[in-house]
This record gives C-alpha cells, sequence and structure tokens, in this order.
C-alpha cells in the first residue's frame, strides 16, 4: 500500500463532469461524485437514473463522453476494470457474472485471477467467516440459490482488500439480523479507512448507513445530501421527483375459503444440493395476501416448483386447490384450475428470451385466454392481449414484437406479473415479485397484488425482501432450512421476530413446547 | 483494424443475407480452387453451376436430388429447433429403404394398388423404428442423442449390406449384391414423362407447407420452439420435454425413413448396398442453410442437390474426382457458420488506439 501523501481533505474519488451518451438517450449529464476515504457515501436513484452508466465508468467498463476522474488527487485514465482493481477498486455487481459449472473457489480464483489451491480456500472460509457470509468453497456455482451467489461476490471483493468498495443492492438476499452483521462489516472496512460507494433504494438502510448521498434522476446529479438530516420522504422525493406513492396497508378481510393448501408437505429434490421440504402446512384464503419470507436457498426454488407443478408430488393430497387434490397435476392442469405461478428467474424461467412479448404472453396464457382456436395460434388475440397487458402495466417496450430479451428487468417483471394477473387466477403465487425493480414499478406491482387479493383472489408472496412482505402481506410465516414456519397476522409482528422466524428460531420455541 | 461489435439485437438482415454471402464465397472459393487444380475457371464454372440445370432433363434430376434433402431437411428442423440433435437421419432413411424394400420383394408377384402404400408405410415405420432407439435411450437413461443415432447410421449401413449379400439378393442375379428389381406396381408415379421426377418431389413441398403451419401456428410447434431456445420456460409453461423429444425424433425417421423409401422405389428401383449418397448428412447443411425454416429449407435443398448435379458433371466433362461434391458441401458449410457470426455482431473498422 502506498503511504498517502496528500492532505487529509483530498478526495480519495473525485467523479468531474462525467458525461455518457448511448444512442438515443442521456445515461449521465455533467454528472459529480466525490468520495472520501472512510466514508460510506449512497448512489440513489430509479433504474434508469444513470447509476449503473457512473458506476461503470468508474469501474472501467465504459469510457466517458466527456469529464475525468481523479484518485487521491491525480488524475487517472481507468481503460478496464483490470486497471480498476489495480488502483484498489472493487464492485460486487448486482447481477452476478459466475460461471453456472465451476465450484465457488474455482470462481474467485478466475475472478482474481490467482491459482485455486488450499491457501486462497482458506482465506475465503476466513473472510467469509469474519464477514458472517457463510460459503462452502466447494460447491458448484449452479447448484446455488440467487443470495448465495451474491456473497461469492462479496467474498471475492473482500479478498481483494480494497480501498474502495463498490456495493450495488447488496442487502435485498439478506435477513434482518445478517443486514445488521454486514452494516457492522461495512462500517468495520469504513473504519478501516476503506471508501463505500453504496447503491440501495432502501431509505432506511441508506439513513442508517450512510454519511453522504448523492441522488440520481434522469442522468443529473439533483442532489448532494446527508442522509441523517432528511426524512425517507424526502429522500425518495428527490428521487423520483414526485412524491412517491407508497401503497397504504389495506386491511382486508379474507373469506373462509381455503383457496390453496399444502398439508404435511414433504419433498426431497434430486438437485444435488436442494433443500428438502419438510412437513410444510399452509393454507391460503380467498382475498388475503400471504408472504413466505426467508433467506435465499431454505427450500424457496423446491416451494415454487412444486406449486408450480414442474415436479409432481407423490401423495398428491398434500396440495389441494380449493380442497381437491392438486399434487400430481401438470402445469396447464393447475392453470386450467385456477393457479397461476410466477418463478424468480424471469429471462430463462418466466420467459423465453429470444421471443416477442407477443410470444411470452402466449407461452403460459393460452390455457386460461382462448388464445389457441381450433389447435391453431390465434395471432390477432395473442397480439392484442399483450397490448392489453402491455397498457395496463405500462410496459415499456416498442410494441408486442420486441424480444424479452431487450426489456429492462423491472419491465419485463411488470410484463411476467401483467400476463398473470390479466389470467384472472383464483389463486396466485409470485417468487420476488420485485427482485431488481426500480421504486415505481415495485410500487404499481404491489398495488396490483393488492387489487387481486381485494377481488378474491388467494395470494401467496415468496420474498426475500421483508419491507415488501410486511407492507403488503396479511398473514406471514418463514421459510428456513425446509420448514416453514407457523403462519402469523403480519400486523403486529415486528422485523425482528420475523429474522427470528427467518433463522428458525420459532421451530425450536415449538420443540421446547 | 477490424473488431466484431455484438449486436444490440441480432440482425434479421443477416439472418437472411448470411446464407447468400456464404454461397457467394463458397463460389469463389471454389474457383480459386479450381485455378490452383488447373482446370479453366470458365469452363469449370460452366459445367458446376450451368450445365447441369441447363436442360429440362437437368432441371428434372434437380427435383429427384432435392427432395430427398427437403424432405429430411425440414423434418431436421423440428428437431433442431426443440434442442434435439438428430444426427442419424441417414440411418433412419436407410432403414426405411430396406423396409419399405423388403415389403416390395415380399408382394414381388401381386401387382395390385395397394402395394405401393403398403410400401411407404413400412418405410416410415422402419425410418421411425431407427429414430425411436435414440428417442428412448434419451428419454429413459440421458443418453446423447447425437452419438446414438450418428452410430445407428453405421448400423444401418452394414444392415443394408448385409441384406442385399444375403436373403434379399435376387435369386437370379449372378451374385450381385443386389435385389430383384421393383415392378411397375412397387415403383413410384413419375410426374414428368422421360424423366426420373416422381412423386416424392410434391410430397416434399406439401411436408415443407405442413412443417411450415406446424411451427408457426401450432401449440406444438410453439412448445417446440420454447424448449428449444428455454427448456426451463417450456418445463413452466407445462410443455413435457420427453414427449417433444420423441415428437421430433418418430418424425424425422418417418420423413427420412420415407425419403428412403422413395429412393428405392424412385430413381433406384431395387436395392442395392448403397442407396444414398449422404442425404441424411447432407440434409443437415441444408436446414442450416435454410435457417431451419421450411421455405427457407426449400431453396437450399435446390442449392445442395445442385452440388450432387455439378460434381457429377464436373467428374465427366473436367475428370474431376467425386470428392468435388463434399469439398463444395463442406466449404457452404464451413462459410456458412462464419458467416452467422454477423447476425449477433457487426464488423467495425478503427484506427488502432481509438477509444472503445
Amino acid at each position: 500500500m502506498s503511504t498517502q501523501t496528500e492532505s487529509p481533505d483530498t478526495p480519495l474519488v473525485a467523479m468531474r463532469g462525467i458525461t455518457k451518451a448511448y444512442p438515443g438517450c442521456l445515461a449521465n449529464d455533467a454528472v459529480d461524485l466525490t468520495l472520501h476515504a472512510g466514508k460510506i457515501h449512497a448512489l440513489l436513484g430509479e433504474n434508469g437514473a444513470g447509476k449503473s452508466t457512473l458506476v461503470k465508468v468508474l469501474y472501467g467498463l465504459l469510457q466517458a463522453d466527456e469529464g475525468h476522474i481523479e484518485w487521491q488527487g491525480e488524475a487517472v485514465n481507468i481503460t478496464s476494470p483490470a486497471r480498476a482493481r489495480e488502483l484498489g477498486i472493487a464492485l460486487v455487481f448486482q447481477h452476478f457474472s459466475l460461471f453456472d459449472s465451476l465450484s465457488v473457489l474455482e470462481n474467485i480464483s478466475l475472478g482474481m485471477a490467482v491459482p485455486a489451491n488450499r491457501a486462497l480456500e482458506e482465506k475465503i472460509v476466513e473472510v467469509s467467516n469474519r464477514y458472517g457470509l457463510p460459503l462452502d468453497p466447494n460447491r458448484q456455482v449452479y447448484t446455488l440459490s440467487v443470495g448465495e451467489r451474491q456473497r461469492i461476490e462479496i467474498v471475492r471483493c473482500l479478498l481483494q482488500s480494497p480501498k474502495l468498495l463498490i456495493m450495488d443492492e447488496p442487502t435485498s438476499v439478506l435477513t434482518p439480523q445478517e443486514v445488521n452483521d454486514l452494516f457492522v462489516t461495512l462500517r468495520r472496512l469504513s473504519d478501516e479507512g476503506v471508501a463505500i460507494l453504496y447503491i440501495s433504494h432502501k431509505l432506511n438502510e441508506i439513513k442508517s448507513l450512510c454519511s453522504e448521498a448523492t441522488i440520481l434522476r434522469g442522468g443529473k446529479r439533483v442532489a448532494t445530501a446527508i442522509p441523517e438530516n432528511e426524512s425517507t420522504h424526502s429522500l425518495a422525493a428527490l428521487m423520483m421527483g414526485s412524491e412517491v406513492v407508497v401503497p397504504a396497508r389495506e386491511t382486508r378481510h379474507a373469506s373462509d375459503k381455503v383457496m390453496l393448501q399444502l398439508s404435511q408437505l414433504s419433498y426431497a429434490t434430486t438437485e444435488q444440493h436442494g433443500i428438502p421440504l419438510k412437513d410444510v402446512n399452509l393454507q391460503v384464503h380467498a382475498g388475503e395476501i400471504v408472504g413466505i419470507a426467508g433467506v435465499a436457498g431454505n427450500g424457496q426454488d423446491e416451494l415454487m416448483q412444486v406449486l408450480a407443478g414442474e415436479v409432481r408430488l407423490k401423495n398428491p393430497l398434500q396440495l389441494l386447490l380449493e380442497g381437491v387434490d392438486a399434487g400430481s397435476l401438470s402445469p396447464s392442469e393447475r392453470r386450467m384450475r385456477g393457479l397461476c405461478c410466477v418463478p424468480e428467474e424471469r429471462l430463462g424461467h418466466a420467459a423465453v428470451p429470444s421471443m416477442s412479448l407477443a410470444d411470452n404472453a402466449f407461452l403460459t396464457a393460452h390455457y386460461r385466454t382462448g388464445l389457441l382456436t381450433g389447435g391453431l395460434v390465434s395471432q390477432g388475440k395473442t397480439r392484442r392481449f399483450t397490448e392489453q397487458i402491455i397498457s395496463k402495466f405500462n410496459v415499456q417496450c416498442n410494441g408486442p414484437a420486441s424480444l424479452a430479451a431487450s426489456l429492462s428487468g423491472g419491465n419485463l417483471q411488470k410484463f411476467i406479473v401483467g400476463r398473470e394477473i390479466e389470467q384472472q387466477p383464483s389463486v396466485f403465487v409470485v417468487s420476488q415479485p420485485t427482485w431488481g425493480v426500480d421504486a415505481g414499478a415495485a410500487s404499481a406491482i404491489h398495488q396490483s397484488l393488492q387489487a387481486m387479493a381485494n377481488a378474491g383472489t388467494a395470494v401467496l408472496i415468496v420474498s426475500q425482501d421483508i419491507d415488501e412482505l410486511m407492507l403488503i402481506s396479511d398473514r406471514i410465516a418463514a421459510l428456513c432450512a425446509g420448514s416453514l414456519s407457523e403462519l402469523y397476522a403480519t400486523q403486529g409482528m415486528s422485523v425482528q421476530n420475523l429474522g427470528l422466524l427467518m433463522g428458525g428460531a420459532a421451530i425450536q420455541k415449538e420443540a421446547i413446547a | 483494424m477490424i473488431t466484431l461489435q455484438p449486436r444490440a439485437e441480432p440482425s434479421k438482415l443477416m439472418g437472411f443475407a448470411a446464407p447468400l454471402i456464404a454461397l457467394v464465397v463458397t463460389l469463389l472459393a471454389g474457383l480459386v480452387l479450381f485455378a490452383l487444380l488447373g482446370v479453366p475457371v470458365g469452363k469449370a464454372f460452366y459445367a458446376f453451376f450451368i450445365e447441369p440445370v441447363s436442360s429440362v432433363y437437368g432441371l428434372s434430376e434437380l427435383g429427384v436430388k432435392a427432395a430427398p434433402l427437403i424432405m429430411i431437411a425440414v423434418a431436421l428442423s423440428i428437431g433442431y429447433r426443440a434442442n434435439v440433435w438428430n444426427i442419424g437421419a441417414e440411418g433412419q432413411l436407410i432403414l426405411g429403404g430396406i423396409c419399405g424394400g423388403a415389403v416390395a420383394l415380399y408382394f414381388y408377384e401381386v401387382e395390385a394398388w395397394y402395394v405401393l402404400p403398403l410400401m411407404i408405410t413400412a418405410g416410415m415405420l422402419g425410418g421411425m423404428f431407427w429414430a425411436a432407439i435414440p428417442a428412448f435411450l434419451r428419454t429413459r437413461f440421458n443418453a446423447n442423442e447425437i452419438l446414438v443415432s450418428l452410430m445407428l447410421t453405421y448400423i444401418a449401413a452394414l444392415l443394408l449390406s448385409m441384406l442385399v449379400h444375403g436373403p434379399l439378393r435376387d435369386p437370379d442375379g449372378y451374385n450381385f449384391p443386389e435385389s430383384r428389381l421393383f415392378h411397375a406396381a412397387a415403383t413410384l408415379p413419375v410426374i414428368l414423362e422421360g424423366t426420373r421426377l416422381h412423386i416424392g418431389a410434391l410430397v416434399a413441398l406439401l411436408l415443407a407447407v405442413g412443417v411450415w403451419v406446424l411451427l408457426s401456428r401450432t401449440l406444438l410447434g410453439f412448445a417446440l420452439k420454447v424448449n428449444g431456445s428455454a427448456p426451463r420456460a417450456g418445463l413452466y409453461a407445462g410443455f413435457t420435454q420427453n414427449r417433444l423429444i420423441w415428437f421430433s425424433l418418430l418424425f424425422c425417421g418417418a420423413a427420412a425413413g420415407c425419403a428412403g423409401l422413395f429412393e428405392v422405389a424412385g430413381p433406384i428401383g431395387q436395392l442395392l448396398p448403397n442407396i444414398s449418397p449422404g442425404y441424411g448428412f447432407t440434409a443437415i447443411i441444408v436446414a442450416f442453410l435454410g435457417r431451419l425454416h421450411p421455405i427457407g429449407i426449400i431453396f437450399a435443398g435446390l442449392v445442395m442437390a445442385l452440388s450432387y448435379l455439378g460434381g457429377e458433371s464436373a467428374q465427366i466433362s473436367l475428370n474431376l474426382p467425386v470428392a468435388v461434391t463434399g469439398v463444395f458441401q463442406g466449404m457452404l458449410l464451413f462459410f456458412l457458420l462464419a458467416a452467422d457470426v454477423l447476425i449477433n455482431y457487426r464488423i467495425v473498422w478503427r484506427a488502432k488506439g481509438a477509444r472503445v
């Protein structure tokens, strides 16, 4: 490490007048950003505000059209990520760049260009233990959940002892306790003199963690604020440009009619590192929203597969739809019976990336909406149905013919959720409805989920976003190691208690009682 | 400096243009090859590309060669869209020839209308049986269908050879390894008097149109495409992978078997140790040259048929070896794969050291 000869006021990084244009869009318009060693700086903004572009310029993935970057007071030209790492910049991506077929150890070794040997393995274990990020270096990445994959990225960065750590929405997959642990880690890192650029839309987190915030909107820096002195509402207003519409907690009166029932559901997956489901019991009534919290990799994937019918149950009575056994039905038969599901992974699972939106609408909607007439695909009806989803759910795209892969994550999610809602299911199961979606779109999705429940649909949300579940679900439970806790009314449930449930604490209580 | 820059979206234009670029480059490379062999370029060009199609008979021969290519390639394209890689259409073709031909020989004494339909049915069933083996092994044991179907091709060829050397050999044939000539009732009707152009050409066109409708308008076609590009999405939507694998392979087996029967009941008229100049393999190139689209495949089939005729013509008039056909087909596939890069990338000319 070089000895710092500059005055303590010299910023670690100063980005000045960064401008970056894409064809048809000015992603960054003369943006300034100053980061100091030992400070945690928030970068706030909606999707499309230019956060990613700015970060990519800083990390050498993109070159700015105008403006320059100073590193410890000297102008530098960050031409590549390798150059950025040389300077001491580490980035935890929101979307992970991992090789599925390799192990955790091999992925980290590739990312750092060091051999995958015993020493690296020990370092990984040490760092992951120190920062509360449990990770088995020898697991194959394809067997890991989204949350576990993110841990690899974080550990990979921490191994490089960076001077500047950039974190892109890091907490969306952690329990409150784990978030606290991470914050302890981040604060410790910042005390050690590391500058942290923290990108998030969770205003509470930013208020509690960050000492400065830069707010972007439409490619421009609209404000630099001290989060402590702002309310979450004023921060949100700065970010969105107008007062945010946060759906108010609604009290619903669920009917007594049980639409979806899981009883003593056990399912052992054939996947190598899959989580077996153990005696899961759950009832979802018409007109209520039930939330299932839990850290990634605790059986969510298996539960979704079982619900969607991607795997069948040996005992069909373990899954009842409106009181009738449905555990052995195929996905199409379940749809006909009114059960629509949205899996977590948008591209490649909920939608076919290389196909048009119209084709993707047809994909699941043809069972319930008559898009198939006389055995033939009705192209006119499919197009009209697609246009209906696009306009109703405000999907930004170039019409029904645009490819699913060409949409931004938030827009595609709106489209997928819209596609299922438009089929008017009687039971709606959705995993991670707002993962990686900007605040505006998330709010729109939450409103439509609530509208569905009000109209009498039984809604089940499997999510790792606790704020989301606390906001819109009527009853809540947590999944831990394949076991589902009891259901509790969300009102009166504290985040701390929910965190305990997510850690499996309630199960111990039951065992004692 | 030339660099390849990823495109934001795959270029539709290049999807159409790539086969044409490949054709032109193949042509140029072929002419260079002829020049290096010391053959006058103009004469070679004429012999290879013009002479074969300069008469009605030549054109009819083009149809004769193109028919099996189109039939098989159209059927293969279904599987290729669904990520089912049947490489053994040649073997399925041979089995079709064997089974249909055996029926013709069994009814050797019978001159009746039903003989030909029976032969066609037997040919299709034979091809389906041969394709059912990789389908079963893939769906039951997850065995790779590329290897299984390819290896079965060699077994099929040896089976045919064994049969025409033994049980199916012409009893009055002086021990030549060939069967009796089929009777009129066991041979395909000719569409154009004085040529060998048989109803197989019409069947190929009908099949192409049928598959076009299947792929673009039916739920089955949609399911095949979804499973090809995103298998998990197919599972989620409730399309059964194994059923689609069975369908792709059996459909192709039937088409290839039928094409094989058309060969033995059409241009050949008997069973020989060798009934196909590699139609089943060439059809793979045809399928990709035609962009896995039935209409594209019709054109691609005609181009590849020309490579067979041109090769024959070049043998006769220029004394070039028969391998010239294979060289042209290989070059075409090679250049096509290269040109396909342009669908997802654009070529950018850039001064050295410029900013990215």
